[in-house]
């Protein structure tokens, strides 16, 4: 039997029910002290004295640490992948309500948490901003000048620039947009907007690090390992091997743990204490650390009198928050996409990243795609409606199909949008109109689709190593980390069909960056492919080694002796190794930085869709979702159960963006930063589901494979709008879609609005 | 901060004394123990990440006192399988899938485990009764509901 298409159960499975699983957050080390982080209470200020001697006066209080102690050793105390913005503890200025002002060092965390409330700092209040469209105005600036981290090219011209919000504008022309709207015989226009909201992992962010004599251990929790290794030494002026991160399982990532979080920050007080210091943030912490963007999102569309749409302007304003984190590349790599999956010949897009005083946004299972499939799925549902054309027929007359190029002037290749389309359609019982129950009285029903699309990340760097030893067992060093996603067992799966091994005989040992080779993350779905090319691409090198040391043990070609045979044979006993090593890099042709256009612009595509029947009570507004049909293009999958839970996990995840996740804030405040508060879905808001994965190769992908994780969430959002548009003929522009602005779009639909609340 | 009180109570079977102040909650006295398998999370009893068996009762270990604990007899995930074989709950959400991170997992387990014990054969509304008051961010619900399902018919 195959190993690659089994459906085994990840190989840490039994770890994880008994409670054995290894993560960041269990570790306690010799002499290890806890930090807790007084905050600010600001949105935005100047600091101007921070008083910290009454909690260092109190008992057990080991040092307490401000800005200007990690100024001493570290002198430019700033980070970020994008731009070097961050500092590890607030310098001069505060940009957010939360941002990290002090920390408390102390053998007890009780005792630290205890002495953060005896400190006090004053500030020359600013005034702030924190709508993204707002911050398009120089009127209020968020940081006195821009820092682009060279990184990335793009970014370079940014470098310096004062007066500004904007931290990365892109532009994409194709065809004559102008020129089509003139001509189009229909013209669409609308507003979409999505909400401040976050990843909220169970484990919450948690980093510990250890001095040794001349280096340093970053134990944590965090999916790229290999960021951490180079940006902590680049911080610190040291080279990348005397510092060492070591990751374990993570308690969920979902795009948060992505590139420094809490890691300078440990890094740089064990440097100063000489001790082991944790940080292990509380729930209520998050929401202080990262968010997913809210965004506005302007879309016009030209339609022709054949119902084909001839042009679409694109205007998309994202809020960044703070500081940039990611949030300039969400701006470029979800930009181009953001005409949707339809073959338009006059495009325009303008994609703007703003800094604001929030809490910093970055990437969330999607990386910006969900914001724009809602915005440009539920547009396109509208002018289906306002045209009279059935909403699946439309998309069908459009959708763009194999080889065609999209917006940035990239082929579809392997992505098969028309069959998730279909399979919804179909799943749906689509055309079948006579058998949908409407609804009557109070409760009235509707029903909706949705199919969005994404690029993976590029340019990008996997680099594994594929070790047989003796006994013929494997072991796979790669820098994965494995997050829930299965990562573990897909590259296990991958070793031992290419070494005619069983799956659980292989071993996957996790991110050290003193073992396993470089990596550029875990995020954006990359790793299956990538990661996984990388995987496959080292068992072929050591299997081909295999082969050449039966050639020296003189065991005839072409017979297929097991590994632990060979080994014997050539060294007289059960002894040596094989090593097999490989990097894969895809091409990739970056956008030109006038047009925006690039005909390699993604290694893959990735295709998600959902399909919604919902209930409406037409007297509270509450929706009910009834019915969620999940379809996704994964290639060929390595390990279908997993898959599959990978598609439903992060559809229900993208649930709780639609109707209920929101990030309230009060003058900058967070006002419910707890799962009280923040209500996620629960086992009760779980809607009958239907999960597929249509039939589908990616032929660059291992084994025809490529990455999920982020595919299910793309439809959600919009197909359950278009469902409450298709009930009771209300279009809900803004998320959530809570029972409130559903009440309040049927009282104003019928000439009597709610007033608002004082 | 406050003067420790020593306890004694069974610990998975075993019985243990240790010195603790009052402020201190059950999943801070475990670790004591190296036992790591309840994790504070939410901090506030709603996502059941910290869920412990005090007395057969599933409570959220980050709002019971350590203190409490005095007496009493304590079953944490890790006990599951001391005799070298996992519990038919375990051994079901292994067969299903019934979880991705697992952070939430033995939250869920021991849950399951007293929904078991009260209601043998249950329907999926006392499934989802029971673990309403567990929280799954990778959103396993429908692998779990599938999960206690099975280790049900298994136990028949």
């Amino acid at each position: 039997m195959s190993e690659v298409g089994r459906e085994l159960p990840r190989l840490e499975a039994r770890a994880k029910v008994t409670g054995r699983a290894e993560y960041t957050h269990n570790l306690r080390l010799p002499g290890m002290l806890y930090g807790k982080v007084f905050r600010s209470t600001v949105p935005h200020g100047r600091i101007r004295r921070v008083d910290t001697a009454a909690a260092r006066a109190l008992d057990g209080v080991h040092r307490v640490v401000t800005g200007e102690d990690i100024h001493k050793v570290i002198p430019e105390p700033y980070y970020g992948p994008a731009f070097h913005d961050q500092p590890i503890l607030a310098l001069d200025k505060v940009h957010h309500v939360g941002e990290p002002v002090a920390v408390v060092l102390a053998a007890d965390p009780h005792v630290a948490e205890h002495a953060v409330q005896l400190i006090a700092a004053e500030y020359d209040e600013l005034p702030a901003v924190y709508d993204e469209v707002a911050a398009m105005q120089p009127d209020i600036v968020v940081h006195d000048v821009l820092k682009p981290a060279g990184t990335f090219a793009d970014l370079k011209h940014l470098k310096g620039r004062t007066g500004t919000n904007v931290a990365l504008d892109y532009h994409l022309r194709r065809g004559d947009p102008d020129g089509a709207f003139k001509s189009a015989a229909h013209v669409f226009e609308h507003t979409f907007k999505s909400q401040q909201c976050l990843h909220v992992p169970f484990e919450p962010f948690v980093a510990v690090a250890e001095p040794a004599d001349d280096a340093l251990v970053i134990h944590t929790s965090n999916q790229t390992p290999s960021f951490v290794h180079t940006e902590i030494a680049r911080l610190l002026g040291w080279p990348e091997n005397r510092v060492r991160v070591k990751v374990p399982f993570l308690g969920g990532g979902f795009g948060a743990k992505v590139y420094v979080k809490l890691e300078a920050l440990v890094a740089a007080l064990a440097l100063i204490v000489r001790r082991p210091v944790k940080i292990a943030l509380s729930m209520e912490e998050q929401f202080y650390m990262i968010t997913k963007h809210a965004t506005t999102f302007r879309i016009k569309s030209g339609v022709g009198a054949d119902g084909r749409i001839v042009a679409r302007a694109c205007e998309v304003f994202w809020n960044g928050g703070a500081y940039a984190d990611i949030g300039p590349r969400v701006t470029q790599k979800s930009g181009f996409t953001s005409p949707g999956p339809y073959d338009i010949d006059n495009v325009s897009i303008d994609s703007y990243e703003l800094y604001t005083n929030r809490t910093p946004a970055g990437a969330l299972r999607g990386f910006g795609i969900p914001q724009l499939v809602w915005a440009y799925e539920s547009h396109t549902d509208l002018i289906a409606r306002e045209l009279d054309l059935d909403p699946v027929a439309f998309r069908r007359n459009n959708i763009l199909r194999q080889d065609r190029p999209q917006a940035s002037g990239t082929a579809m290749k392997d992505a098969a949008i028309a069959e998730v389309l279909e399979t919804l359609a179909a799943r749906m019982g689509w055309g079948d109109n006579k058998e949908f129950d409407r609804g009557n009285g109070a409760i009235r029903r509707g029903r909706g689709i949705a199919v969005g699309f994404k690029a993976s990340i590029s340019p990008t760097t996997s680099v594994a190593i594929v070790n047989v030893s003796g006994d013929g067992s494997a072991v796979v060093y790669t820098s994965s980390v494995d997050m829930g996603q299965g990562s573990d067992t897909a590259y296990a799966q991958i070793v031992a069909e290419v070494l005619a091994l069983k799956a659980e005989a292989v071993r996957v040992v996790h991110p050290d960056t003193d073992v396993t080779p470089y990596d550029m993350g875990t995020l954006g779905s990359r790793s299956l492919f990538h990661m996984g090319n990388a995987v496959r691409l080292a068992a072929e090198d050591a299997l081909a080694k295999l082969r050449a040391l039966a050639a020296e043990a003189g065991l005839p070609e072409g017979t297929n002796y097991p590994p632990a045979e060979i080994f014997k044979k050539r060294f007289g006993m059960q002894a040596g190794n094989v090593i097999g090593a490989a990097s894969y890099v895809p091409s990739y042709k970056s956008p030109d930085a006038q047009t925006g256009l690039s005909d390699n612009v993604t290694p893959f595509w990735m295709i998600g869709g959902a399909g919604a029947e919902v209930a409406v009570d037409t007297e509270t507004g509450a929706v009910r979702v009834e019915k969620l049909v999940n379809a996704a293009d994964c290639g060929k999958p390595i390990n279908p159960a997993v898959a599959r839970t990978q598609l439903s996990g992060a559809a229900v995840m993208q649930l709780g963006f639609t109707l209920s996740e929101i990030m309230q804030l009060d003058g900058g405040q967070v006002t419910n930063a707890s799962l009280a508060d923040y209500k996620i879905p629960g086992i009760r808001d779980i809607p009958p589901m239907h999960n597929e994965l249509v039939a589908a190769e990616q032929h660059s992908g291992p084994f025809g494979a490529k990455g999920l994780g982020e595919s299910g969430t793309f439809g959600v959002s919009p197909a359950i709008a278009n469902a409450i548009h298709d009930a009771v003929g209300v279009r809900i522009t803004e998320l959530p879609i809570t029972a409130e602005a559903v009440l309040r779009a049927l009282r104003k639909q019928q000439g009597r609005p709610l007033e608002d609340a004082a | 901060m406050t003067t420790a009180r020593t306890i004694t109570f069974t610990l998975n079977g075993q019985q243990v004394s240790t010195a603790i102040e009052p402020h201190r909650n059950l999943v801070e006295l475990l670790q004591r123990f190296d036992l790591f398998g309840a994790r504070e999370s939410c901090g506030q009893g709603l996502c059941g990440c910290c869920t412990v068996l005090v007395d057969d009762q599933a409570v959220s270990g980050c709002l019971y006192f350590a203190v409490w604990a005095d007496g009493k007899s304590v079953t944490t995930i890790e006990h599951l399988d001391a005799d070298g074989k996992l519990s038919p709950v375990q051994q079901a959400f292994i067969d299903t899938g019934a979880f991705q991170c697992g952070f939430c997992t033995p939250g869920f387990i021991l849950m399951s485990h007293q929904l078991l014990k009260e209601h043998p054969n249950p329907t999926d509304d006392d499934i989802r009764h029971y673990l309403s008051g567990n929280l799954c961010r990778c959103a396993a619900y429908p692998e779990i509901i599938e999960a206690v399902k099975l280790a049900a018919k298994q136990t028949a």
